[in-house]
């Protein structure tokens, strides 16, 4: 049987204009077969909400390129409960921090924000593929 | 000479307006007050003799009419997010030239409920969700609207999705269903909702509102008044196949009730590399403000501009102006006598104007981010617009009304912002004959063209 394809909500957050980087996730998303909504670059986390309630999604990706992602990404999570979002999956990647500090603790604390998943630098779109299909149960 | 009668059913006064479409002109204008709704025909027959006293007896080939009569159309409407389906709801009602009275988002509360049953519209324009998207909240807001019952037509513009439950769940109603009013996120498609008002228009509402009565003594057309002036302002900007449009453009009508904006263009930033955020802007946009008017929202425009300002422009101390205000919120039949009351009249009319097309317009907005600047519009730039067309009694009354029109402008001072227009020229109708040309252009578009291009003039008063 056909499933019903899965709704992501992708975008830059905050003021951050690094494009190149989400237009290869929105041709890469869509060939996996999910449903894209790209909001582009200079995001805020209230745009984010209003496309993902609209549309249903059932995920929101944030990319964060320009080193102020943990500012940026702050009170999504509480913000998304707020609007009825409960249990929309979050997840962020990019050059989520300034400079290089060891990958754990920076997903540590972006969990404690209540992202599901935080990637490294340099994450090929191919592994958050295969994250989105196991957490939102997309079979091959 | 083929003389062509068109007729606009206010809420006060019915207006006439007599045209020659064979060597396209204006023969003459007349209005008459209408008191009750029901003697539209009553105010129809006087209008008439009053502009025959000044035409002599003519021979129409055509009657067509708008109506703005009983409240106007009056609607409700209802999307998902505020800024995206509930404000795409809103843009396609005003759109089809209808009194918006609530735009509601999200799921309907037992107030919202009430209210509505209250207010009894005449459309209710059910909306929310992307095809494919969210459906709890319009089919929530669909079991709502069942409850409160009623007999007013529902047009569902919503999540294709749920159209047909919504359908069900509103069994024994009205519905009308058509295509969502944003089928995908950020898209814009409200052409056909606004055909659907429309048609509801035609088919109920001129009924109801004792339209029909007259009906026989016209050949065709019925739209709600707004529709008509869209109509017209679209015309003038585009022209038609042999005659050359004046190009984008912005119209602003001062009411007694409410100040409507108009603006025919595309809207888009001087600079591309800006970034354009919030929904896209219809090509053909109209707003209302409901808090600014001249005399029923008078205090709107003291609220919105401050009292102290509009003593200033008026040139009178603020104890004063205040008392003359005062006067025409308790008198709002009252036009100016003297020389004070005419100046806070054009000091409220300047402000009226200031604050609507703030409004309509949109912003540029200057973002300094790790990085430098970065360009972000949102609504529409109206920066480069250089006609100003104005209407409605306070401003056609007056020969000061390039001065006061001159309030939408550009002013970098009191809003860097804002993308209102820079300088442009100012066309007057003072002889209120917009409406009637929208109407004259569904038929006759070119003559409708010549006579706006006669009759609308430019006012140098400003300069
Ligand atoms: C081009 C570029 C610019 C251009 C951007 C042009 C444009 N509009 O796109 C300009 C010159 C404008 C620019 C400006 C700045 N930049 Co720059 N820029 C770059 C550069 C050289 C390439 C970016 C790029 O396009 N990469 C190619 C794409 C395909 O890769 P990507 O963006 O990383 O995206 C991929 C992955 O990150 C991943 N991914 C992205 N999001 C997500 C999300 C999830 C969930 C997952 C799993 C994966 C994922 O998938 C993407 C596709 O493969 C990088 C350095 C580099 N080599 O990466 C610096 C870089 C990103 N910039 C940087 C900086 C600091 C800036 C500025 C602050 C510099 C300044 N002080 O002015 C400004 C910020 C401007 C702003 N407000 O955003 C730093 C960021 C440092 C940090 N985070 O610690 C970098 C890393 C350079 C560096 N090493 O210092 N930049």
């Amino acid at each position: 049987m056909e499933q019903k394809k899965k709704t992501l909500v992708i975008g830059v957050i905050g003021a951050d204009v690094h494009a190149v980087g989400n237009q290869i996730l929105y041709h890469a998303f869509s060939d996996a077969g999910f449903n894209v909504i790209n909001l582009g670059v200079m995001v805020s986390q209230e745009e984010f909400i209003a496309a993902a309630i609209e549309t249903n999604a059932d995920a929101i990706i944030v990319s964060s390129l320009y080193g102020q992602g943990e500012l940026d990404c702050r009170g999504l999570r509480e913000k998304c409960d707020e609007a009825g979002l409960e249990n929309i999956l979050l997840y962020v990647g990019g050059n989520i921090v300034i400079g290089k500090q060891p990958f754990d603790e920076v997903e540590k604390r972006f969990k404690a924000m209540g992202f599901d998943r935080s990637f490294p630098p340099g994450t090929p779109p191919e592994v958050d593929i295969e994250a989105l299909k196991e957490d939102l149960h997309v079979e091959d | 000479m083929d003389p062509v009668l068109l007729i606009d059913f206010g809420s006060t006064y019915t207006k006439v307006t007599a045209v020659d479409i064979d060597e396209p002109r204006l023969l003459g204008t007349a209005n008459s007050y209408t008191t009750v709704q029901t003697d539209i025909n009553n105010g129809l027959a006087d209008a008439l003799i009053k502009l025959e006293q000044t035409t002599g007896r003519l021979d129409f080939s055509a009657r067509y009419a708008a109506s703005s009569a009983a409240g106007g159309l009056r609607m409700l409407a209802s999307g998902l997010v505020p800024e995206l389906t509930a404000e795409a709801a809103k843009t396609a009602s005003l759109g089809a030239g209808a009194k918006v009275l609530k735009t509601y988002a999200f799921k309907l509360t037992e107030d919202d409920a009430e209210e509505i049953a209250r207010l009894s519209p005449d459309i209710f324009l059910l909306c929310g969700g992307t095809d494919g998207g969210n459906t709890d909240t319009v089919i929530h807001n669909a079991k709502v609207l069942h409850k409160i019952g009623g007999s007013y037509p529902i047009i569902y513009a919503g999540n294709r999705n749920a159209a047909r439950e919504c359908e069900r769940i509103l069994e024994g109603r009205e519905v009308h269903i058509t295509e969502n009013v944003m089928p995908a996120f950020g898209k814009l498609n409200i052409e056909p909702t606004q055909k659907e008002i429309r048609e509801v228009f035609l088919a109920r509402i001129v009924q109801a509102k004792g339209l029909t009565q007259a009906s026989e003594l016209i050949s065709g057309i019925m739209m709600p008044t707004p529709s008509a002036v869209m109509a017209a302002m679209k015309l003038l900007a585009e022209g038609t196949k042999t005659q050359r449009g004046i190009g984008d453009l912005v119209a602003v009508d001062v009411g007694g009730a409410t100040t409507d904006i108009y603006s025919v263009c595309e809207g888009l930033p001087d600079d591309p590399r800006t970034s354009l955020k919030g929904l896209p802007e219809p090509y053909v946009k109209r707003t209302v403000e409901g808090d600014i008017g001249m005399r029923y929202s008078i205090r709107g425009i003291v609220d919105a501009a401050g009292l102290d300002r509009v003593a200033k422009i008026a040139g009178l101390g603020v104890e004063r102006t205040a008392e003359i205000i005062d006067m025409f919120a308790n008198n709002t039949e009252l036009l100016p006598t003297d020389g004070e009351t005419r100046a806070v009249d054009e000091a409220l009319a300047s402000m009226a104007v200031r604050v609507a097309v703030k409004r309509h317009a949109g912003r540029l907005e200057e973002m300094f981010g790790i990085g430098g600047l970065k360009l972000v519009q949102t609504g529409k730039n109206l920066k480069n617009v250089d006609k100003v067309i104005v209407t409605g009694g306070s401003l056609i009354h007056t020969e000061h009304t390039g001065r006061i029109a001159s309030y939408c402008f550009y002013d970098e001072e009191e809003d860097p912002e804002s993308l209102r227009p820079e300088k442009a020229d100012i066309l007057v109708d003072r002889r209120y004959i917009i409406a009637a040309m929208g109407l004259l252009s569904e038929h006759h578009p070119e003559a409708a063209l010549k006579i706006m291009k006669q009759e609308l003039v430019k006012d140098d008063s400003a300069k």
